[in-house]
């Protein structure tokens, strides 16, 4: 007998992945939420997730983290994207590299660099912990957050400016109603980028002396504390703020069909 | 009918490192006239008209509006609009705003009268309503009324080629731009455009500036048009002048189709060529070359024996109205338009009435050069280096041993003098074995005249090659240049010559 191999079966690894690494989990976690150390349905780890102020505090911390750590990112990186796509300056693929090759080199070595030379200026670490913390996220996250804006504006038309420019606009007006608006897509998917990850990476936090949880590290407490309902519930929670800020974020990148495939 | 000129360009100049895209620019623009510039891609036009937009600074010359410079002035701050090749309207903005974002730039003089009753001019934004009703009104004029809410991304190229010059128009610039706004435009389009514009000059009076490649457009729409090649000028005229006066060959060449030939004046008002003797209506020192040129429509087909040429049906092409005919005539090939069908092989004669034909000075018939001479048989010009008699410079001279010695034999340093070197057209040939000649370059131009090509080589510095070949090469094709040592001409420099 013939053996016709077809494109369908390609997807059978992937498909055997996706059940046993993402979909099993999944109902995994989902079980253990909604039930109680009897294995009967209950909704109590979510009541007890928001009556907690161990929970919810550490929620709004992860939150204000994340938030700061994006905000300072979009800061720095835009004037750099923005400068590194628009001017002529030669070897810019030497000066992007600059802020991307940190990236390249193993995360752990990398903040414990960033330690060292936070001790030499701080001289103790422990008074500072927030500070610290976005110092640390930005570091990180920095080449997340130039990379899609240097792309967007690297494909901005020059004409269009050009265009803004002949109809009046001076060079403040020109970026505000056209620069800023079309890279708008960049900004997007580079807020996405930083902001969920960045909600979650509680070894910045850990390497850098910051006792406080956030996200990541309070489910982990959960499970090392043998809690694996209420760890679980955490869990579910994360994932519904991360779906709720990928659905109000995706209106923005519609236009570009090859991001929509990625959301 | 003289008005005053709106916009005047004096000796406009622009490089860029070591390339010049536009030189000795000179152009006066009245109110209201549609001036078109013409030319091949590359010909400095766009650039030219991005520093009247103010996107580009000249390196010298004055642009002056009203008699004021602004040539420094920012392109925002000058009364002038532009429509862009590629429309360039802003996807993230519908069409009301993209038509209104000029407007909102915009402070407009406002009259008031205070509690004293003195009237004070404040510079005050238009209102909403103000440019909700202007919007509405350049709508209605590009015949797109009720389109406010659009997205500009369900629009065809026509429709968004309207929102543009609705979206320049609606600012009352006083100069519209137009860089080849017809061109991504299928042919039906761009001739239905074409008339609309020329419509919407007529009905605003603004003064147009226009930028195409096609000379049918430019012939059709303008009041003024100005041929450019390689960043000059070359010719200003209305359409008619350009068409039936062309100043240079490349003029009549690039406008419409013509025949180009040869020829020597031989008498008051008498010019030869095609091996006939013609009456023409120009008055050109007897015995000095021309190139003579003469519109396929000027030529009449006559009886063999009633002709001035006679010659044999080559080719006959259909084209609707016309035919287009070629015949052969002893080396010659003519180019004619004619409604009579004719037979290839027949034989018959031509006839040319002197208001046909066009008598232009013939162009170098001699390249100059400066070179330098390298070794004791060698001389460097036009990005090369030649093989070149060397001891025709010095009388009495010889060479032995790679040195040059005088008649008494005392040794002449040669090496570095700078010489002139004079190669007339006919003597170059052309390779395509790129290492076979003196020096290489791009085939920059070609035009036929009857019997064979004119070639124009642009060596890498931009040193031009005036060549004739009887074969066809295409335009940019890169090629060696052969030139023969015994047509070299070389004669010293002044200060060399002292030396001797």
């Amino acid at each position: 007998m013939r053996y016709s191999f077809s494109r369908k079966q390609l997807c059978i690894p992937y498909a055997a992945f996706l059940v046993c690494f993402v979909i099993a989990p999944l109902i995994v976690i989902f079980y253990y939420a909604f039930t109680n150390g009897e294995g009967r349905f209950s909704i109590q780890n979510l009541i007890n997730f928001f009556t907690s102020s161990n929970t919810v505090g550490t929620l709004f911390y992860s939150i204000l983290i994340s938030v700061t750590t994006t905000v300072v990112c979009l800061l720095v990186a835009y004037p750099v994207a923005y400068i590194l796509a628009r001017s002529n300056i030669k070897r810019k693929a030497i000066l992007l590299a600059i802020f991307v090759v940190p990236m390249w080199i193993n995360f752990t070595l990398r903040i414990l660099a960033l330690k060292e030379v936070l001790s030499v200026i701080e001289g103790n670490l422990a008074y500072h912990p927030f500070l610290n913390t976005i110092i640390g996220m930005t570091y990180d996250y920095l080449p997340f957050m130039i990379l899609p804006l240097y792309t967007t504006l690297m494909k901005l038309d020059n004409q269009l400016l050009e265009a803004a420019y002949d109809l009046g606009a001076n060079k403040m007006e020109v970026f505000t109603r056209v620069t800023l608006p079309l890279s708008l897509p960049g900004i997007v998917s580079g807020v996405t980028m930083v902001f969920l990850p960045a909600m979650t990476n509680y070894v910045i936090l850990d390497m850098l002396y910051n006792n406080t949880f956030i996200m990541g590290s309070l489910i982990g407490s959960y499970f090392n504390a043998y809690d694996w309902h209420g760890g679980s519930m955490i869990s579910i929670v994360l994932l519904f703020i991360v779906f709720i800020i990928t659905w109000a974020t995706k209106g923005f990148t519609e236009k570009e069909p090859e991001k929509e495939a990625i959301l | 009918m003289s008005k005053e000129n709106i916009i005047e360009l004096k000796g406009i100049q622009k490089c860029y490192d070591d390339f010049v895209a536009v030189k000795d620019f000179n152009l006066e623009v009245k109110k209201g006239e549609f001036v078109t510039f013409l030319g091949p891609s590359g010909c400095g036009k766009t650039t030219t008209l991005r520093m009247i937009a103010g996107f580009e600074l000249p390196t010298e010359g004055q642009i002056l509006l009203h008699g004021k410079d602004i040539s420094n002035l920012p392109p925002n701050k000058r009364p002038i609009n532009t429509v862009f090749q590629r429309y360039a309207l802003f996807p993230h903005l519908n069409i009301f705003e993209n038509i209104a974002f000029g407007l909102k730039m915009k402070y407009v003089d406002v009259t008031y009268k205070n509690s004293k009753g003195e009237t004070i001019v404040r510079k005050e934004k238009l209102s909403k309503e103000q440019i909700r009703e202007k919007v509405k009104r350049v709508l209605e004029i590009v015949d797109l009324e009720g389109f406010e809410k659009r997205d500009i991304s369900t629009l065809s190229g026509g429709q968004q080629q309207r929102i543009a010059i609705a979206r320049a128009i609606v600012n009352e610039p006083e100069i519209l731009l137009l860089d080849e706004p017809l061109g991504a435009l299928d042919s039906k389009m761009r001739k239905e455009m074409q008339i609309e514009l020329k419509a919407l000059h007529e009905k605003f009076g603004i003064t147009f500036i226009y930028v195409t490649h096609d000379q049918e457009e430019a012939l059709t729409m303008s009041d003024k048009v100005v041929v450019m090649a390689d960043g000059m000028i070359q010719q200003i005229g209305t359409p008619e002048e350009i068409y039936n006066e062309p100043n240079t060959v490349f003029v009549a060449d690039f406008i419409g189709e013509s025949n180009i030939f040869s020829g020597k004046m031989t008498g008051k008002k008498k010019v030869c060529f095609c091996d006939a003797e013609f009456d023409c209506i120009d008055d050109l020192p007897a015995g000095s070359d021309v190139d003579v040129v003469v519109r396929p429509e000027d030529i009449e087909m006559v009886p063999s024996e009633n002709g001035q040429i006679r010659g044999t049906v080559k080719n006959v092409n259909f084209k609707g109205i016309h035919y287009n005919i070629t015949v052969q005539s002893g080396e010659n090939e003519i180019l004619l338009k004619s409604t009579k069908h004719v037979k290839v092989g027949e034989k018959l004669g031509l006839r040319i009435e002197p208001n046909g034909i066009h008598v232009i000075h013939a162009e170098t018939d001699i390249n100059t050069y400066e070179g330098v001479i390298t070794a004791v048989d060698k001389v460097a010009f036009a990005d090369g280096e030649f093989d070149c008699d060397i001891t025709k410079l010095y009388p009495g001279s010889s060479i032995s041993n790679n040195n040059l010695y005088d008649m008494d034999g005392n040794k002449i340093n040669v090496i570095g003098n700078s010489v002139t070197v004079r190669v007339p057209i006919s003597a170059p040939a052309m390779s395509d074995d790129i290492d076979a000649g003196g020096t290489k370059g791009h085939i920059a131009s070609l035009i036929y005249k009857g019997d064979h090509y004119h070639y124009v080589v642009r060596t890498k510095s931009g040193e031009n090659i005036h060549l004739r070949d009887k074969s066809l090469w295409n335009e940019n094709d890169y090629v060696s240049v052969i030139i023969p040592k015994e047509s070299i001409d070389l004669s010293l420099n002044a200060e060399e010559a002292q030396d001797v």
